[in-house]
C-alpha cells in the first residue's frame, strides 16, 4: 500500500470525529449560539463510550451514552448562557475546562487500556477499484456519519427547520416578533451539538483509536470549531474540511513511514499549523464570512 | 407551533442600573456554590468530604511552609490573569496564556541552556525581560492573524498554545536535552545567577512575587485610571462606540495580546528561574487556562484578581493535598475549576439582571 | 354601532419606573381603518405590542369579538386573526421572499408563490417571490410584510408607522391598498404621528398623550390643529427664522465619490458629490436603506477611503479620506451619529465617561491619566445647558430615554465647538419639545456661522432646518435644490428615483 492508498483508505475514519463535532457546531452557530466547549464534551463522550464498551455494554450503548452525557453537559451550557444570559465565550470554555476534568476522572482506571473496535463494511465492487477501493471499505459508524451528513444538508436545503434555525440565528427579534420561541430552538440546537460532539468524542475512543487516555481528543474539538469558519457554515464545505484534516493527520503517520527526516513533534502539530493558516485564508475574504456567517452568532437573546 | 408554557419559571428583568452588591458578593457565592457541589460530587465518589476538605481549604493555611507554596503558585496566575483581563475587557479572547507562558519559559531559557558558565547578576532579570519578550512575540501572531486577517483571535491563540507544547517537546527531547540528564526531558539545571533571588529564607517565593504584586498595581492604575485603558474599555462594551470616537481597533487588539502575551511570557520565565531551576515538560499545570478562571472571579477588576489568584493557588495546593490524603484524583481540580466559572457566570448575571417570578394572573388587583 | 372587533378597557403597562400605557380604552370596529394618534413616547408602539402578544399588559382586558383574551405571544394572535406590521421589518434579508412567508405560513412552496402573485394583483403589492430579502427596497419590504401578514387571513391588521419609510408618491398607493383590504373585510389599526395622513385615509382616531387616551373622534371632523393639541397639549412651537447668508467657507467637500463596501449586504455609493459652507444647512432627503449609514460612515472616517482614492472628501480644505475619525475630529468635525446607544454613546458607562469619548481633547485628561473632576464639570455643564433628564452625571447613559440621551450627544457634539457639525436623524425618537430645541439650536449655530450637515428622514424637518436639499437614492446623490424654491413633492419624486428616470429619458 502506498501512501496515497494509505491517507485514501483512511482519510474518512480520520475525518469523522472531526465532521460529527464539527456539523454540530454548525447547527450550534446557525441558531446564533456559539459554544467554545467542543473539546470538553468532546473527551466527555469519549470518556463514557469507553467505559460502558470497555464492560461490554457494547459499541451502540456506548455511542448513546456517549451522546447523551454530552448533551447533558451542553444543556449546562444552554441554562447558563442562554438562560443567564452569560458571556458564551466565558461559558464555553468553562463547560471545556469541566468536560475535560470529568473524563479525566471517570476515566482515571481505564487509562491506557484498550477495546476493539468495529469491524469495517466493504461496498462490494466499489471496493475493488483500484488506489480509490480504500474509500469504500469503512465501519458502520462512518457509514452513519456520511448518511447524517447527507441528512443535514437537506434539512437545511429543504426543510422548514432548516428555515426556522437560519432565521433564528439571523435575527432572532424578528424570530420571536413572528412567534418562534427562540431560547428553546437554541437550547435544542446547542443540546444537538452536544450530543453531536459526543458521538465524535466515542467515535475517537472506541473506535478509531481505541483506547482511553487523558487528553486523547488533543484538540479536535478545536479544530471541528475552526472548520465551522473554513466551511463557512455550509454542510458540503464542512465535510470536504474534515476530509482535508483526516488527510492531514494521516500524513504524519505516512511520513514517518517513509522514514523522512523530520521531528515527529512537527508532524503533531501539522493539523494546528494547518488550521491556523487555513484560518487565516478564509478569515481574509470579510466579504465570504459576512455573506454565509449568523449574524447573531454569540449575542445573548433579551426581547 | 406553540410557545412553550414556561408560566411558572421566573424570567430575568435588566436592572435599572449594575447592582454593585451583587458585584461584590458574586465571587464568595460562586465559591460557595461550587465547593458545595465538588463536596457532594466527592462523596458520590466515596470520599471522606471531612478529609478533602480539610486538605484542601484549609491544610494550605495551617503551616507557613504550605502557605508559602501558596504564594508561589499565585504569582504566575496573577501574573497571566492580570493581562488576560485587560484583553478581555476589550473582548479580545486571547485564551492562549499557555503557549505565551511557554515560550516565555524557553525564551528564558536560551540564556543558561546557551551560556551555562556565564555569571553576574544581570542574568536573571535579563531572563525575565527575554521571557516577556517571547510571550510577546508568540502573541503577536495571534494579533496579526486577528488584525490582518480577520482570523478569531480565540482559535489562533489555542491552536499556538498546542504548538508551543509540542516546540517544547521538541526542545527537550532534542537539542536542549541535559546530555548529563539520563534521557530525561529536560534542560541541565540552571546556573546560581541564573535564579531569581529568594524572598523569605526556608521557602520558595521569590523576589518575582513583589514583581507581580508591582505589575498588578500598574495594571489597576491602567485600566481604571488611565485614557488608554479607558479605550479597551469602550472597544469591549461598545465597539461601535469606539469606532465612532475614532479609537483604533486593531490597536487596542495588538496591545491586549502584547501585554498578555508579555505578562504570561514573564510568568514562564519566573517559573524556570525560579522554583523549577531547569526548563521541563511540565513547567505549566495549565496555568494559562486557569487564569481565564482566575481573570472571570477577580471580575476582570486588578483587584479582584489579586484575591482571586490567592483562592485558585489555594485551590492548587489543596488539590495536590487531597491527592495524597484524601486519595483524590488530580483531574479533581480541573472539575472545580469548571464548575467555579460556571458558578461565577451566573452568579454575575445578577450584577445587571434581577429574577422576576411570575404572578398568579395577569390581572393584578388595584 | 355594531359590536366592536377589538375592544380594550383600562390597560396599563409600565417598564420600571416608566408608565408607557395608563388605563387605556379603545374600541375598533368592524370594516374601519382606525388611527393611534400620538407622538413620540405617547405609548403607541407598547400598546401594539400588547395588542399583538409581543408583551402581556400588568393590568386591564383586552376583548376580541366580545370574548375576553389574553395572548401569550404573537403566534395565538395570528391565530386568532391579529396580524401586525412593524415599523423596522421583521423580515429576515439573507433568505427570499417565500422562505420568509414559509415561516409564517403553512403550505407547500409552489402554492406560496401562487398566492403571493396573487394577493399582489389584487391589492397593488407586486413583488418577486423568489427575490432575496437583503436586494429589495425599502418599499418592497413593507409589501413583503404586509402580505405575509394577509396570508394569514387576519381580521386586523396593526400598522406601525407605515409611512415612515415611503416617498410620498407611495404613500399614495399604500393608502389605496389599505382601503381595498378594508372594503374586503378588515379592520386596520393605523399607527402614526402625521396628522395630514390620518385625516386622509382613517375613519376613527384615538389619540395617545403620555400614556393616556386625550381624545377619541372621527378625524375628518377636526382640522390638524385641533388633533395636534390633543396629541400634544399645547400649541405647536414656532420654528426659528434663518437669518439668509450664504458665501462661507467650505467646511466639508466631497467630489465624485464612489465606494463599494466589503459587506455584501451594504449599498455601493457612486459619484457623490456635496459642499456644505460655513453659515449653512445642507439636508440629505431619502428614504433609509439608500445608502445613508454608508455615507454618514465615510463622512465621518468610521469608514476610511483606500489610500489610492485621493482627493475626494474634503474637510476644512484638507483631504481626509483617508484620515480615521480622530483625526477628522481633530480638524474641527463632531458628529451625532443616528444610532445613540452602542455607537454615540456606551450604554453600560456613565455619562461622565460618555462625555470623555468625544469631548477628551477639552483638558478631560492629564498626562494620560482621565481627569475625573474635569469629565464630572463638563457633563454638568452639558446637562444644564441642554436640558437632559437624568438623575445625575454618574447615571448609566443606557438608563436614559432616548430623548434625553439624544440631547445629551447633541449637547456634548456642539459644546465641542466643531466647525463643521454632522447630525443624522437629529431628532428621531425626540418628543416635539426637545425636537424644536434641537432644530432652534442648530438654526442658532448656522446663523452664528458654523457649517451644518443633516441627515433626516423626515421631510418636514429638513424643509425646517435646511438652506439646501440634496436626495439619496440607491446611493446616488442629487444635485442641490434650494429649500425655499423646492416644493416637498419634487424632493419626493427624487425619492424614489422617478427624477433620475426622468433626466435620462430626456437626455
Amino acid at each position: 500500500m502506498n501512501a496515497i492508498e494509505f491517507i485514501l483508505a483512511g482519510m474518512l475514519a480520520a475525518a469523522t470525529p472531526f465532521l460529527l463535532a464539527a456539523l454540530g457546531e454548525m447547527v450550534v452557530e446557525r441558531a446564533g449560539v456559539l459554544n467554545l466547549g467542543v473539546e470538553g464534551m468532546m473527551a466527555l463522550g469519549a470518556v463514557i463510550a469507553f467505559i460502558i464498551v470497555y464492560h461490554g455494554g457494547g459499541h451502540v450503548l456506548g455511542f448513546v451514552a456517549a451522546g447523551l452525557a454530552s448533551a447533558i453537559l451542553s444543556l449546562l451550557f444552554a441554562v447558563i448562557a442562554l438562560g443567564f444570559r452569560a458571556n458564551q465565550v466565558a461559558t464555553g470554555l468553562a463547560i471545556g475546562i469541566l468536560g475535560q476534568g470529568l473524563s479525566a476522572l471517570f476515566g482515571k482506571t481505564y487509562e491506557s487500556l484498550t477495546v476493539t473496535g468495529l469491524p469495517k463494511l466493504a461496498v462490494p465492487g466499489l471496493s475493488e477499484i483500484p488506489v480509490i477501493g480504500g474509500l469504500f471499505v469503512q465501519d458502520a459508524a462512518v457509514w452513519l456519519t456520511l448518511a447524517a451528513t447527507l441528512g443535514i444538508w437537506a434539512v437545511f436545503a429543504y426543510t422548514k427547520v432548516g428555515l426556522v434555525i437560519r432565521a433564528i440565528g439571523e435575527n432572532p427579534k424578528a424570530a420571536h416578533a413572528i412567534g418562534y420561541p427562540v431560547i428553546a430552538i437554541r437550547v435544542a440546537a446547542v443540546a444537538f451539538g452536544g450530543a453531536m460532539a459526543g458521538f465524535a468524542g466515542a467515535y475517537a475512543s472506541v473506535v478509531y483509536t481505541p483506547l482511553w487516555a487523558d487528553g486523547m481528543i488533543a484538540g479536535r474539538g478545536w479544530i471541528a470549531i475552526a472548520l465551522v469558519v473554513f466551511g463557512t457554515w455550509l454542510t458540503g464545505r464542512i465535510f470536504l474540511g474534515a476530509c482535508l484534516f483526516g488527510a492531514v493527520s494521516l500524513m504524519g503517520l505516512a511520513a514517518q513511514a517513509t522514514a523522512l527526516d523530520v521531528p515527529s513533534q512537527l508532524l503533531s502539530s501539522l493539523p494546528y499549523i494547518v488550521t491556523i493558516v487555513v484560518l487565516g485564508i478564509i478569515s481574509a475574504d470579510r466579504r465570504l464570512l459576512k455573506l454565509n456567517g449568523v449574524a447573531s452568532l454569540g449575542e445573548p437573546f433579551e426581547r | 407551533m406553540t410557545a412553550p408554557t414556561t408560566a411558572f419559571l421566573p424570567t430575568l428583568v435588566r436592572r435599572e442600573r449594575a447592582s454593585l452588591l451583587a458585584a461584590l458578593i458574586a465571587p464568595p457565592v460562586a465559591l460557595a456554590v461550587a465547593t458545595a457541589l465538588n463536596l457532594a460530587l466527592y462523596v458520590l465518589m466515596g470520599r471522606d468530604p471531612v478529609a478533602v476538605v480539610h486538605a484542601m481549604l484549609l491544610e494550605p493555611f495551617l503551616s507557613w511552609a504550605s502557605f508559602s507554596e501558596v504564594l508561589l503558585k499565585a504569582g504566575p496566575l496573577l501574573l497571566i490573569a492580570q493581562g488576560l483581563a485587560i484583553g478581555f475587557r476589550a473582548k479580545v479572547f486571547n485564551i492562549g496564556a499557555e503557549g505565551q507562558f511557554i515560550l516565555g519559559a524557553i525564551f528564558a531559557s536560551s540564556i543558561p541552556v546557551w551560556f551555562p558558565q556565564a555569571t553576574g547578576q544581570w542574568i536573571w532579570p535579563l531572563m525575565l525581560l527575554l521571557g516577556a519578550i517571547g510571550g510577546a512575540l508568540w502573541a503577536s501572531i495571534t494579533a496579526f492573524w486577528r488584525v490582518r486577517l480577520n482570523a478569531s483571535e480565540i482559535l489562533v491563540s489555542l491552536m499556538l498554545s498546542l504548538v508551543a507544547t509540542q516546540l517544547l517537546n521538541y526542545l527537550l527531547l532534542g537539542p536542549w536535552k541535559d546530555p548529563a540528564g539520563f534521557n530525561f526531558p529536560q534542560s541541565v539545571m540552571f546556573q546560581y545567577d541564573a535564579m531569581v533571588p529568594m524572598l523569605f529564607a526556608g521557602t520558595r517565593v521569590n523576589v518575582s512575587l513583589i514583581l507581580t504584586i508591582v505589575l498588578s498595581l500598574a495594571a489597576w492604575v491602567f485600566m481604571q485610571k488611565s485614557f488608554t485603558g479607558y479605550k479597551l474599555q469602550v472597544g469591549g462594551l461598545a465597539p461601535r462606540a469606539a469606532g465612532y470616537a475614532g479609537f483604533s481597533e486593531g490597536r487596542a487588539i495588538w496591545l491586549s495580546l502584547l501585554i498578555g502575551g508579555f505578562a504570561a511570557g514573564l510568568a514562564g520565565a519566573a517559573e524556570v528561574a525560579g522554583p523549577l531551576g531547569q526548563l521541563q515538560r511540565s513547567i505549566s499545570t495549565g496555568y494559562g487556562y486557569a487564569a481565564i478562571i482566575v481573570a472571570y472571579l477577580g471580575g476582570l477588576h486588578p483587584l479582584g484578581i489579586i484575591a482571586s489568584a490567592m483562592v485558585m493557588a489555594v485551590l492548587y495546593i489543596g488539590g495536590d493535598n487531597a491527592m495524597v490524603s484524601a486519595n483524590l484524583p488530580i483531574a479533581a481540580v480541573r472539575v472545580f475549576q469548571g464548575s467555579l466559572l460556571l458558578a461565577y457566570l451566573v452568579a454575575v448575571a445578577f450584577v445587571r439582571y434581577r429574577l422576576e417570578w411570575p404572578r398568579a394572573a395577569h390581572r393584578s388587583p388595584s | 354601532m355594531t359590536a366592536p372587533l377589538l375592544s380594550l378597557r383600562g390597560i396599563s403597562k409600565s417598564y420600571g419606573e416608566v408608565r408607557a400605557n395608563q388605563g387605556v380604552d379603545l374600541d375598533v370596529a368592524p370594516r374601519s381603518i382606525h388611527a393611534i394618534l400620538g407622538e413620540n413616547g405617547a405609548g403607541k408602539s407598547t400598546l401594539m405590542k400588547l395588542i399583538y402578544g409581543v408583551e402581556q399588559p400588568d393590568d386591564g382586558t383586552v376583548a376580541w369579538q366580545g370574548e375576553i383574551l389574553s395572548l401569550a405571544s404573537p403566534a395565538e394572535a395570528r391565530r386568532k386573526g391579529i396580524g401586525m406590521v412593524f415599523q423596522h421589518f421583521s423580515l429576515f434579508e439573507t433568505l427570499t421572499v417565500v422562505e420568509n412567508i414559509q415561516l409564517v405560513v403553512q403550505g407547500r412552496k409552489a402554492d406560496l408563490i401562487d398566492r403571493v402573485k396573487a394577493l399582489g394583483r389584487d391589492f397593488g403589492l407586486e413583488v418577486d417571490p423568489l427575490a432575496d430579502v437583503h436586494a429589495l427596497s425599502v418599499g418592497e419590504r413593507q409589501r413583503v410584510e404586509i402580505i405575509r401578514c394577509l396570508m394569514t387571513d387576519p381580521k386586523l391588521l396593526i400598522l406601525d408607522e407605515p409611512t415612515s419609510v415611503l416617498p410620498p408618491q407611495s404613500v399614495g398607493k399604500l393608502f389605496e391598498t389599505l382601503r381595498r383590504l378594508r372594503d374586503g373585510g378588515v379592520s386596520i389599526l393605523f399607527i402614526s404621528h402625521k396628522l395630514d395622513e390620518i385625516r386622509a385615509i382613517c375613519d376613527r382616531a384615538t389619540i395617545l398623550r403620555a400614556g393616556r387616551v386625550t381624545g377619541n373622534v372621527d378625524p375628518r371632523e377636526h382640522d390638524a390643529h385641533d388633533l395636534a393639541r390633543m396629541m400634544i397639549g399645547r400649541d405647536m412651537p414656532e420654528p426659528m427664522p434663518a437669518l439668509p447668508r450664504s458665501g462661507g467657507e467650505k467646511q466639508l467637500e466631497i467630489v465624485g465619490l464612489d465606494y463599494r463596501p466589503d459587506d455584501p449586504f451594504a449599498v455601493p455609493l457612486s459619484n457623490i458629490s456635496l459642499t456644505v459652507r460655513a453659515g449653512e444647512i445642507l439636508g440629505i432627503a431619502g428614504i433609509s436603506g439608500n445608502g445613508q449609514s454608508e455615507l454618514s460612515a465615510l463622512i465621518s472616517g468610521e469608514t476610511r477611503l483606500p489610500r489610492e482614492a485621493t482627493d475626494r472628501i474634503f474637510m476644512m480644505g484638507q483631504d481626509v479620506g483617508t484620515f480615521g475619525a480622530a483625526a477628522r475630529r481633530r480638524l474641527g468635525f463632531a458628529f451625532v451619529p443616528e444610532d445613540r446607544l452602542g455607537r454615540g454613546a456606551v450604554p453600560e458607562m456613565s455619562l461622565v465617561l460618555n462625555s470623555l469619548l468625544t469631548a477628551h481633547p477639552l483638558g478631560l485628561k492629564r498626562h494620560g491619566l482621565v481627569d475625573r473632576a474635569k469629565a464630572a464639570a463638563f457633563t454638568k455643564d452639558c446637562i444644564r445647558q441642554y436640558d437632559v433628564r437624568t438623575p445625575g452625571p454618574e447615571a448609566e447613559a443606557g438608563a436614559l430615554s432616548g430623548g434625553n440621551l439624544q440631547k445629551f450627544i447633541v449637547g456634548r457634539e456642539i459644546m465641542l465647538a466643531p466647525r463643521l457639525l454632522f447630525v443624522a436623524q437629529p431628532t428621531w425618537g425626540v418628543d416635539i419639545g426637545a425636537a424644536s430645541a434641537i432644530r432652534r439650536r442648530l438654526v442658532a449655530l448656522r446663523n452664528e456661522g458654523m457649517a451644518i450637515l443633516v441627515i433626516s428622514e423626515e421631510l418636514e424637518e429638513l424643509f425646517e432646518l435646511c438652506d439646501f436639499i440634496q436626495v439619496l437614492y440607491h446611493g446616488t446623490l442629487s444635485d442641490p435644490l434650494v429649500t425655499r424654491d423646492t416644493r416637498p413633492e419634487e424632493i419626493g419624486r427624487y425619492m424614489i428615483g422617478a427624477h433620475s428616470a426622468a433626466a435620462k429619458a430626456l437626455a
